[in-house]
Parts: C-alpha cells; sequence; structure tokens
C-alpha cells in the first residue's frame, strides 16, 4: 500500500461535534462519548458480559454434577420444594418492575416516588434472599449439607453466588435511596439508577434460567 | 428544563454538593511529584509505569527461578534442589511468567499508550485504573509471600485436579496460588472493563475505528479475551478454594467427582489466554515495523480482522491441550481440525509483516533487531504448535519438552521480544531519552542467542522423549549435551538482562531525544516526551490512519513522500507551551482539570489479601478485609473525581462565566467516571 492510497481516503463521517460545547440536561448523556453511551453504562454493560461466563460456568458444574450418582445424603433433585421457590422467583421478578418504576420516577424528577420504589426493590430482593436462606435450612435438615455429595457443593454454591448478587444489589439500592434521602441523587444522576437497574435486571434474568435449568427441568 | 421544577423542600438544587469530602478520613491528596504522588497517582502515565517497573521486578524473580531450574538439569542425576524445591520452582515460574510479568506488561503499554494513540487525555475510568495495578501488586506480593509461610505452590501453572485437592498437597502453597490469581484476576478484569470503555468510548472526533493503530487494535481484542476469560479461571479458582477450604467435592473423586471438570474450565481459560500473552506484542511490532521500515503497515484491514478472527477462533480450540486425558475421539478430532485452522490468521499476519519489511528501508534499530525476531521465532513456535494439533502427533509430544520449546518459542521468542522491542521503542517517549542503542544490540544479540540455545533444543530432547516436570533424568539417554547447552544459553538470557538493566541505568543522562525521535507514524509522537499530565493541548481531529505521519508528509508529483514544512505539534513542544500556553495560542493548558490523586485505590486494594490471609489463617482477618472493602468502595464511590478543592490553575482570571473551561474540565470529569459537573448546565 503507497501513502498516495491512504491520503485519497479522506475523512469519512465523523465530523467533530463542535467546540466539545454540547450544552446537555437533565436527560441526555452529559457528555459526548465516541459511542454515545456514557462510559458508566458502556462499562456496567461490559461487566455483565464478564458476569455472563461467570454464571455460565457455575451452571455448568452444576449441570456436569446434578446426573451423578451420590455417594451419600439425598441427591438435590429429591428435596426441592418447587412451590416455595416459584414464589420466591416471583417476588425477584416483581423487584424488576419496581426497579423499572424507580428509574421512571426519578427521571420524572419525582423523588419521593423514585425512593419508595427504590426501597420496594430492595425489600423484594430482602425477601428473595430471605427465601434462600429458609430454604438452604430446610435442605440442611433434609441431610444435604454443602460437604454431604457432589450436588450439594455445586448446588449451593451456584445459588449461593447467585444470592451474594442479589444481596450487593440491595447495598446498591439502599446506598442510591440513602443518597437521594441527601439529596445527592438529582434527576441529573437518573443515569446511575439506570445502571443499578441493569445490573439488577441482569441478576433477575440469570435467576430465571437458574430456576429453570436446575429446579424445573428434571435431571 | 426538569431541574428547576418545584420540588418537596426537602430536595436540594441539582448539583449542590452538601458533602465535599466524604467520610472525611483523608483530606485530599495534592501532590503531582515525589514518591508520594505515585501511591495516590491516577495518571494512566503514571500507572504505565509503575505496571511496567512492577512486572520488570517480577521478571528478574521468574529468571531467577527459572536459572535455578536449569542448573538442576544442567547434568544428569541433579542434586541442586529437591523434588519437592524444584516443583514449587517450576510452579512459581510458570506462573510468574504469565501472570505477574507478561500480563502486567502488556497492562502496562495498553494503560500508558492507549489514551495517548487514541487522542484521548486519560482512561475512562482514572481512579479505577490506580485500583487494578494497586490489587495487582497486592495480588502478586500475596502470592510470593508464599514463600516465606510454608512453601510455594508446586502443582503446575496449570494446577490439574486432584493433585491440587488437599489430600496430595497438604501445604498452604494452592491456597496462596487460587487466591493470589483471584486478586490478580480482579486486577485483569478492572482493567479490561476500563481499557475497553477508553478504547470505544474516548476516541478523539475522526478516530474511527478502523483508524485506530494496530497496538490498540490488538490490545482491544486482547482485553476483550480477558473480559471473558478471567470469570472462567474465576470459577475454577473458587470451586479449587471451596474445595480446599470449606470441604465442597467439585474435584473430590473419592465422591465421583470428575476431575476433567478442573482440565475443561482451565484451558477454556488457559487457550484465549496465550492469545492475551501475545496479541498486545503482535500490535507493538505492527506499529514498530513501519516506522522503521519506512512504509505503512502492509495490509492494515487484515491484521486488524485476522486479530478479531484470532479473537473468536481461540474459544474454540482449548481441548487441544487435553488430546491425552480421554476425551473421546470425536472430540480430539474436532479440536485438531480447529486448532489447524487458528493457524490460517496467524500465519495471515506473518506474511503481512513481511510484506512491510518487503522493499522498505529497513532501519535496523534496537527495537527493530527485537521485532524481526520475534517474527522468525513466533513463525517457529507456530509451527511446532500445528504439530501439536496433530492429535496422533501430539501423544508423542505431549508433557515432553518438545511443549516447552513450542510455549517458549511463542511467549519468550514471542511476547517478551515483543515487549523489549516495545520498550526500546517508547523509552524516548516515557522517560524523554533513548535507551543507548549500543549497550541495546548487544542485549538484542545475546538475548537472541541464548534464548535459542535454551530453547531450539529442547525440541530434540522433546523428541526423544524427555519428560518436563521432572525433577532429573537419568544418564545415557543421551539427553546429557543438549541440556548442558540448555543452560548455559539460560545464562546468556540472564546476562542479557543484566544489560538492559545496565542500559536502563548508564542511559539515564542520555540527551533528551525530541518528541518523535524515530519520525513516528501515530499520534503519541506528535506530543512532548515525556507528554504532559494532559497528553494534548486539544483534542486531535484526526483524518487519516497514521495521522501524524500525514500531518508532517504531504506527497510529490509521484506520491513520494515529501516532509512539510509546516506541521504542529500537539502540545508541550515548543517554547511557549512548556510555559503553559501551549502550541495553540488559543489554549491555556492551566485550564485543563485532570481527575484529581486518591488514597482510595491503594486502600481498597488492601482488603484483598487482608481477606485472602484471613480465609487461610483466622476469618476475623477476612473479616476485616471486608470492612476495608466496603469503606474503601464507599469512599472511592462517594469522593468527586475531580477535587472541587483543588485549585484552578495558578492564573486569577477565572471569573464564574468561564463556561468554556468549565467544559473542558467536564470533559476530563467525565473521564473519570465523576458527575460532579452539574454547575455546567
Ligand atoms: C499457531 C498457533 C498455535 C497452535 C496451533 C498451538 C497449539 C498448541 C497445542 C496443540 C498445545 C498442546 C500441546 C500438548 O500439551 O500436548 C499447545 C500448548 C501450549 N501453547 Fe500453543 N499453539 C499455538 C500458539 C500459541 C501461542 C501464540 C501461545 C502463547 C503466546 C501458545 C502457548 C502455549 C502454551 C503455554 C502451551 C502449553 C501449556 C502447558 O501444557 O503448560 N501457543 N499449543
Ligand atoms: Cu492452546
Amino acid at each position: 500500500m503507497s501513502v498516495s492510497e491512504q491520503t485519497a481516503t479522506a475523512p469519512a463521517g465523523a465530523v467533530p461535534e463542535g467546540a466539545a460545547h454540547v450544552p446537555h440536561d437533565a436527560t441526555t448523556p452529559a457528555h459526548h462519548t465516541s459511542t454515545g453511551l456514557s462510559h458508566e453504562k458502556l462499562a456496567m454493560w461490559l461487566f455483565l458480559g464478564s458476569e455472563c461466563l461467570l454464571f455460565g460456568g457455575l451452571i455448568s458444574t452444576f449441570l456436569l454434577y446434578r446426573t451423578r450418582e451420590v455417594t451419600a445424603g439425598p441427591p438435590v433433585g429429591d428435596i426441592y420444594d418447587i412451590p416455595f421457590t416459584s414464589v420466591s422467583s416471583f417476588v425477584l421478578l416483581m423487584s424488576s418492575l419496581t426497579m423499572v418504576l424507580a428509574l421512571s420516577a426519578i427521571q420524572r424528577a419525582d423523588h419521593r416516588r423514585a425512593r419508595t420504589w427504590l426501597l420496594t426493590t430492595a425489600l423484594l430482593g430482602s425477601t428473595f434472599v430471605a427465601g434462600q436462606v429458609y430454604e438452604f435450612t430446610t435442605f440442611v435438615h433434609e441431610g444435604l449439607g454443602y460437604t454431604t455429595n457432589l450436588q450439594g457443593s455445586a448446588f449451593y454454591t451456584l445459588t449461593g453466588f447467585h444470592g451474594v448478587h442479589v444481596t450487593l444489589g440491595i447495598l446498591m439500592l439502599l446506598s442510591l435511596f440513602v443518597m437521594s434521602l441527601r439529596g445527592r441523587l438529582p434527576a441529573g444522576k437518573a443515569e446511575t439508577v439506570e445502571i443499578v437497574g441493569l445490573y439488577w435486571h441482569f441478576v433477575d434474568i440469570v435467576w430465571i434460567i437458574i430456576f429453570t435449568l436446575v429446579y424445573l427441568i428434571p435431571a | 428544563m426538569a431541574l428547576t421544577e418545584e420540588r418537596p423542600p426537602l430536595e436540594l438544587t441539582a448539583g449542590d454538593e452538601p458533602v465535599r469530602n466524604p467520610l472525611g478520613a483523608f483530606s485530599r491528596p495534592s501532590s503531582s511529584y515525589g514518591w508520594r504522588s505515585w501511591l495516590t497517582t491516577v495518571d494512566h502515565k503514571k500507572i504505565g509505569i509503575l505496571y511496567g517497573a512492577t512486572a520488570m521486578a517480577f521478571f528478574a524473580l521468574g529468571g531467577l527461578e527459572a536459572l535455578l531450574l536449569r542448573v538442576q538439569l544442567a547434568q544428569p542425576e541433579g542434586q541442586v534442589l529437591s523434588p519437592e524445591v524444584y516443583n514449587q520452582m517450576f510452579t512459581m515460574h510458570g506462573t510468574t511468567m504469565v501472570f505477574l510479568v507478561i500480563m502486567p506488561m502488556l497492562a502496562a503499554f495498553s494503560n500508558y499508550l492507549i489514551p495517548l494513540m487514541i487522542g484521548a487525555r486519560d482512561v475512562a475510568f482514572p481512579r479505577l485504573n490506580a485500583l487494578s495495578y494497586w490489587v495487582f501488586l497486592f495480588g502478586g506480593l500475596f502470592l510470593y509471600s508464599s514463600f516465606f509461610l510454608g512453601g510455594a505452590p508446586d502443582n503446575g501453572w496449570f494446577n490439574y485436579a486432584p493433585n491440587s485437592g488437599v489430600a496430595f498437597s497438604p501445604g498452604h502453597g494452592i491456597d496462596f496460588w487460587t487466591l493470589g490469581l483471584q486478586i490478580t484476576g480482579i486486577a485483569s478484569l478492572l482493567g479490561a472493563v476500563n481499557l475497553i470503555t477508553t478504547c470505544l468510548n474516548m476516541r478523539a472526533p475522526g478516530m474511527t475505528l478502523l483508524r485506530m493503530p494496530v497496538f490498540v487494535w490488538m490490545a482491544l481484542v486482547a482485553q476483550f479475551l480477558l473480559l471473558f476469560a478471567i470469570p472462567v479461571i474465576t470459577v475454577a479458582l473458587f470451586l479449587l478454594m471451596f474445595d480446599r477450604l470449606f470441604g465442597a467435592n467439585f474435584f473430590n473423586v473419592e465422591a465421583g467427582a470428575d476431575p476433567l471438570l478442573w482440565q475443561h474450565l482451565f484451558w477454556i481459560f488457559g487457550h484465549p489466554e496465550v492469545y492475551i500473552l501475545v496479541l498486545p506484542a503482535f500490535g507493538i511490532v505492527s506499529d514498530v515495523i513501519p516506522t522503521f521500515a519506512r512504509k505503512p503497515l502492509f495490509g492494515y484491514p487484515f491484521m486488524v480482522f485476522s486479530g478479531i478472527a484470532i479473537g473468536f477462533m481461540g474459544w474454540g480450540v482449548w481441548a487441544h491441550h487435553m488430546f491425552a486425558s480421554g476425551i473421546g475421539p470425536v472430540s480430539v478430532a474436532a479440536f485438531s481440525l480447529s486448532t489447524m485452522f487458528i493457524a490460517v490468521p496467524t500465519g495471515v499476519k506473518i506474511f503481512n509483516w513481511i510484506g512491510t519489511l518487503w522493499k522498505g528501508k529497513l532501519i535496523f534499530t534496537t527495537a527493530m533487531l527485537f521485532a524481526v525476531a520475534l517474527v522468525s521465532q513466533f513463525t517457529i513456535g507456530g509451527l511446532s504448535g500445528v504439530m501439536h494439533s496433530v492429535a496422533p502427533h501430539d501423544t508423542q509430544q505431549t508433557d515432553t519438552y518438545f511443549i516447552v520449546a513450542h510455549f517458549h518459542y511463542v511467549l519468550f521468542g514471542g511476547s517478551m521480544f515483543g515487549i523489549f522491542a516495545g520498550i526500546y521503542y517508547w523509552w524516548p517517549k516515557i522517560f524523554g531519552h533513548k535507551l543507548s542503542e549500543r549497550i541495546g544490540k548487544a542485549h538484542f544479540w545475546t538475548m537472541f542467542v541464548g534464548f535459542n540455545l535454551t530453547f531450539g533444543p529442547m525440541h530434540i530432547v522433546g523428541l526423544q522423549g524427555m519428560p518436563r516436570r521432572t525433577a532429573t533424568y537419568p544418564e545415557g539417554m543421551g539427553w546429557d549435551l543438549m541440556n548442558l547447552l540448555e543452560t548455559i544459553g539460560s545464562f546468556l538470557i540472564a546476562i542479557s538482562f543484566l544489560m538492559w538493566v545496565y542500559n536502563v541505568v548508564a542511559s539515564r543522562k542520555n540527551p533528551h531525544a525530541g518528541a518523535d525521535p524515530w519520525d513516528g507514524r501515530t499520534l503519541e509522537w506528535s506530543i512532548s516526551s515525556p507528554p504532559p499530565a494532559y497528553n494534548f493541548d486539544v483534542e486531535p481531529t484526526v483524518e487519516h490512519l497514521d495521522e501524524w505521519w500525514h500531518r508532517k508528509y504531504g506527497e510529490d508529483e509521484h506520491g513520494r513522500p515529501v516532509r512539510r514544512e509546516h506541521f504542529t505539534y500537539l502540545s508541550g513542544v515548543d517554547e511557549a507551551s512548556r510555559r503553559g500556553g501551549g502550541d495553540d495560542p488559543d489554549v491555556d493548558v492551566s485550564d485543563i482539570h485532570l481527575p484529581s490523586p486518591s488514597y482510595w485505590p491503594i486502600v481498597l486494594a488492601l482488603g484483598l489479601p487482608l481477606i485472602a490471609y484471613g480465609l487461610i489463617y483466622t476469618y476475623w482477618l477476612a473479616a476485616l478485609g471486608g470492612l476495608v472493602i466496603i469503606a474503601g468502595s464507599f469512599g472511592l464511590g462517594l469522593e468527586p473525581s475531580v477535587d472541587p478543592d483543588a485549585g484552578h490553575g495558578d492564573h486569577g482570571d477565572h471569573g464564574p462565566d468561564d463556561e468554556g473551561h468549565d467544559q473542558e474540565l467536564a470533559e476530563v470529569g467525565a473521564a473519570a467516571g465523576g458527575d460532579d459537573d452539574e454547575e455546567a448546565s
């Protein structure tokens, strides 16, 4: 390739945006970026992409071991309480709805509602985690401890990882709630809520996959 | 605007920040000189230097371990190391070179160069960048502390199950390995998110994806590989950790576990990992070779797309590491084929480098020598790779020194030579003066001879059946001479490394090299050496691939390049700009506001080794580490990235109506993930 060939390809598209003087208000992302997505949002998407493989690995491990003979204790498939877990899954699902409501409230600068919905989301999430703690204790009572057999290790590790993700999400929601109370979450920062929401919905979707593959489809 | 609507009395108006110093624990650090500034810096260039210096220190340690291995193997029935110590040495050697040398070395280049090459003022999240570095450093130190706490890990860098279980490895070595790599993994993951966001989001106007220098492209692909490979090894590490610390059964064969699970998880990470290790080095030489061949890179789009293709195909070949483990004929055939195919995009790159060299006016600087050596040595390593891909052939080679020869030709002959090419090439940019070319060439030739003397003969003894990872070998196998030569070669490598160290010290007083000592092609050469903290006076507007070259050269009627009489450097080069005026008379660089230094990254990072020691020794320590991390996260998250109390430069004319200047601040503030710029709206 010669230099001249390169010179011939004049600049295509991508004209610079003025002197970076993009006025912004509460609803448009505050800064010009090459993709149009804010750094924070793009970063969250990337992180969630990475998380897909984390859960992918854990789910595969569980699926590998759930068909194996267990050498001690009950196989995990025998002690599921599907109605109970269905209810707690429903609770988690509903928390995605309240998360959406929180975001739309803060975008309308309706801060009181936003706080209500943020708190509701956190509460629904906590209910789910509480349900998980209850489930774990009953399973242990029925003879499946973490070290009892392969399936126990795989089951508690997978669902435990998910539970920790929900718990971190609850912490973020509560932080947003407190920030909002102290006036540090103006409508201009609605995107922060949106980003936490992305995480929350992701964790929710992962649960739906886990619930289907781990609980519903028989081994 | 929504912000001015009536609202309940509790609300403050947007942008009012009632708390300036969240948690109030520290006042904000402000120095930008002295050793303390290195602890709190968020400047991508300083962080790049920190990464590089740390990686080279680990290189010395990993090299020392290698020398011990070679001394042991110099003669049959070696007595220098006990088998136990030998195992620790090759485990720590491999782990160090992969995770603590080449990966951070490439992080060093990526950090330093990506913003400069795409015309940005910093990375997307400067404080997160600092956090990555400290997490990496503490992870590495944690791993090395195992030597003083009952013995280092001893199960190889791939740490196969069930050998890694408590039954077979009762000491804490493996725990240090699992936890240490989890910590450095966090660093890599944060770095990947940060650098990908930087590449995608912070390109200067006109810097389209296909105008990015090849180094940026290859680093970007490698960061994507990290993004998706790190979680896979994280899963493997967690499972192993739970087995060892909490009695889980993932690799407990007695409970019916499948040890191949580890191999699959490890190599699904492991093969993309080898491309993580080599792609950025490919990027380095793809920028070095055109500069010293005085020609544009041959087939830029092929270079980019073959890199992307490698990035995708790299996910479909992992089981070629498991041909001998009984995965079944169908899997073996499939992975054998896919492995042969991956050599195609790799070959494309090699031909493009040759095409660039072809009929170029070659200038053999030290950097160019290292780059050309990469091309030839990597070709040898790639060829032996294709030999492994033939599964029946591989069953003869696997676990012999032939494999050791293969991966050293790709990793040392490839990645490390590329890294040295990069070091010699960008040294004047980073430190303002060149390394001595005379010592550099001596360094190159010694390393080149030493490397080939060490790893060339391994092909031969490998095909003769000498097993790897075995502390001694008997007399009379016909391996003695080759092993002695290999040991001599390894000492040549050590000498060449010392020459480099000497070069670094001896070259300190070299004359200033100027902004563009090699007549470079890419934007980093358009600014002073070393670059000012803010990199560019104004965001450059990019119109070409090899933008800086096109600003320097036009062409005559025959299409030959002619150097223009007038072109402007983009910052810090002429007198005015060193006084703070910038090359562009309209810009006052003291108005550029960079993210402020911060204590939080190092504090937050300290929590991780605390947790790790705690998991091994006492959970109280882990709880303390957890508290440090929570406090650190809130501190980091709530602190504005640009210190509102920091001075706005030392000029007095800064009125409240200086909207344009605040906008500048906002740009950089956004870079930092800070959102404290509402006052501009
Ligand atoms: C043309 C491309 C390549 C092919 C076809 C290839 C093929 C292979 C195969 C089949 C093996 C397994 C051999 C065995 O254990 O029996 C192997 C091992 C290995 N390769 Fe490659 N390879 C290629 C490039 C690379 C590159 C670019 C790197 C790193 C930069 C690399 C690093 C390694 C390492 C570290 C091992 C040994 C792992 C271990 O057992 O400890 N390879 N290669
Ligand atoms: Cu491989």
